[in-house]
């Protein structure tokens, strides 16, 4: 579904990426790992359109992304829980998702897509009403990633979304992406948390400043050596 | 008691004035985090738009007053479109630079104008604004009564619009963040047009309406009034809407009874204004309603 190839991004000065390729299939989750400034966040920004790649290529089904502006990427089927949360601190938790389907326009599909978020996250449902910002972290992200699944994707991409939370909110979220890929859907996960990572996805990629160091299934992964020393610490 | 009730409609119906041209200032603010000194310029094009339409082409009023708002919110989405959206990643003092810049340009192109250049102009004005309505001892101007109706129609229709409708969400979201805004799948110089396009529509019915109040057109009349919306904006509160409108509301009562109660003091009551304006930046900044605003990188 994802090609991604040969991707270079330069920031300011610095080359963030320099020449990774990955793939995502449909249906699959996958893993971008690696530790801080890696070039895992930079990648998905480049997805989204948010910063310009120097060379490489992306794709979705066969499309290129590349200079496309980032509702015309969403419009086409990707969507992102950024890095964050980044929610909207004075629109209501309603407002917030709802903003999340801002490109479209089938209002039964939406109405059920909001249905869907709200059973994923009941607590959502619970406090629709009140404004985003007087949630609690844990309940951010789960409205980070509701928000996200509100455009309908065919990809869904979430940058470290167990970054800040406390251990029980993290097996929270995962249980409910286990739901997700239950479903079928396809996610490109981002994470620092090598091990909540691994548990879900089905394929991984270890990221080391802007290049790709080692990739494989998730059990393969768990098992090299390197994975084993530098993210999961034993 | 009837200079009283006399006095507080003055005040309402100035107040209301400011409040519409404060919207378009507090709005944009929001948004790009600039002063559009521009914006009190395109108040002031409005009052001309009338003047071009009624004296040159001999529309009758009420269709020129429709077609001037149209006029001038178009006006205002071309200045965003061409002034301000090449410079969005420019540093923002760039931005403020070409504002004055802009302001400058629609003043002078009104004093080279071969029709409006030149001599004060009088503004037509309906008699419906003239008429005079007496209840008992109170007499009161159309004016008086119709600007603030009209004011508050076109207020509660914002309202509406930013609270209830999806751009209206879009608007608010933009404001907190651009960039998440367009991970929602919003156009955002889309979103950016709407919003100098009811910006503008509001100062264009307030300088519509202030012709109604001082009918005379120069080019200069945008400066004041529009220096006085952007006090009340500060007060309220700058980025928020209803602030915008509060602050409006509350600075045209306090200019009308100083005027009223202290006329020796009459004289001061652009400088009261600005010391309101430097009070609020130096105790308060954010306003009455407003809150911590976390600068933008």
């Amino acid at each position: 579904m994802l090609e991604v190839k040969n991707l270079h991004v330069y920031y300011g000065g610095i080359h963030a990426l320099q020449g990774i390729s990955f793939s995502v299939a449909e249906g699959q989750v996958v893993t971008l790992l690696g530790a801080n400034g890696a070039g895992k966040t930079t990648t998905l920004r480049a997805i989204m359109g948010l910063v310009r790649p120097q060379e490489g290529s992306i794709s979705l089904n066969g499309v290129s992304l590349i200079g496309k502006r980032p509702y015309e990427i969403v419009r086409m089927g990707v969507s992102m829980a950024p890095e964050g949360r980044r929610i909207f601190p004075d629109l209501t938790v309603l407002e917030n998702l709802l903003l999340g389907a801002y490109a479209r326009t089938d209002t039964v599909k939406v109405q059920r897509d909001l249905e869907f978020v709200f059973s994923l996250f009941p607590r959502l449902r619970e406090r629709q009403y009140q404004r985003g910002g007087t949630l609690s972290g844990g309940e951010q992200q789960m409205l980070a990633v509701g928000r996200a699944l509100m455009a309908g994707p065919k990809l869904l991409l979430l940058d470290e979304p167990s970054l800040g939370l406390a251990p029980v909110l993290i097996t929270e979220m995962y249980r409910a992406f286990a739901r997700l890929k239950e479903e079928g859907r396809t996610i490109l996960l981002v994470e620092q948390n090598a091990r909540a990572a691994l548990s879900l996805a089905d394929y991984g990629y270890v990221l080391d400043t802007g290049r790709i160091v080692a990739q494989g299934p998730t059990p393969e992964l768990r098992e090299s050596d390197l994975v084993r020393q530098a993210y999961l610490g034993v | 008691m009837a200079t009283y009730l006399q006095q507080l409609l003055n005040g309402v119906t100035l107040g209301s004035l400011y409040a519409l041209i404060a919207i378009g200032y507090t709005m944009v603010y929001g948004i790009l985090r600039l002063i559009n000194f521009a914006h009190g310029d395109i108040f002031m094009w409005a009052g001309y738009w009338v003047f071009f339409l009624v004296i040159l082409f001999r529309l009758p009023w009420w269709l020129s007053a429709v077609c001037t708002v149209a006029i001038v919110a178009l006006m205002g989405v071309a200045i965003e479109r061409l002034a301000y959206r090449p410079l969005r990643e420019a540093p923002r003092i760039s931005l403020l630079i070409t504002a004055i810049g802009v302001s400058f340009l629609l003043e002078n192109l009104i004093i080279v104008l071969p029709w409006a250049g030149g001599r004060q102009k009088p503004y037509p004005t309906p008699s419906l604004m003239t008429q005079i309505y007496t209840a008992g001892s109170v007499r009161i101007q159309g004016v008086t009564i119709w600007v603030p109706l009209i004011a508050a129609a076109c207020l509660l229709g914002l309202i509406f619009l930013v609270y209830k409708t999806k751009v209206g969400r879009a608007m608010r979201a933009i404001a907190t963040d651009i960039e998440t805004t367009a991970l929602m799948g919003a156009d955002i110089n889309r979103v950016i047009s709407y919003t100098f396009l009811v910006g503008s529509a509001l100062a264009a019915v307030g300088g519509i309406l202030w012709g109604c109040r001082y009918p005379r057109l120069q080019w200069d009349l945008g400066i004041m009034p529009g220096w006085r919306a952007f006090t009340a904006a500060v007060i309220g509160g700058i980025g928020n809407i209803v602030g915008a409108m509060l602050g409006g509301f509350l600075l045209g009562l306090a200019e009308i009874l100083i005027v009223a109660f202290f006329p020796k003091l009459s004289g001061f009551r652009d400088a009261f204004i600005f010391a309101i304006l430097i009070f609020f930046l130096l105790f308060r900044p954010t306003g009455i309603l407003g809150k911590t605003m976390k600068e933008k990188v």
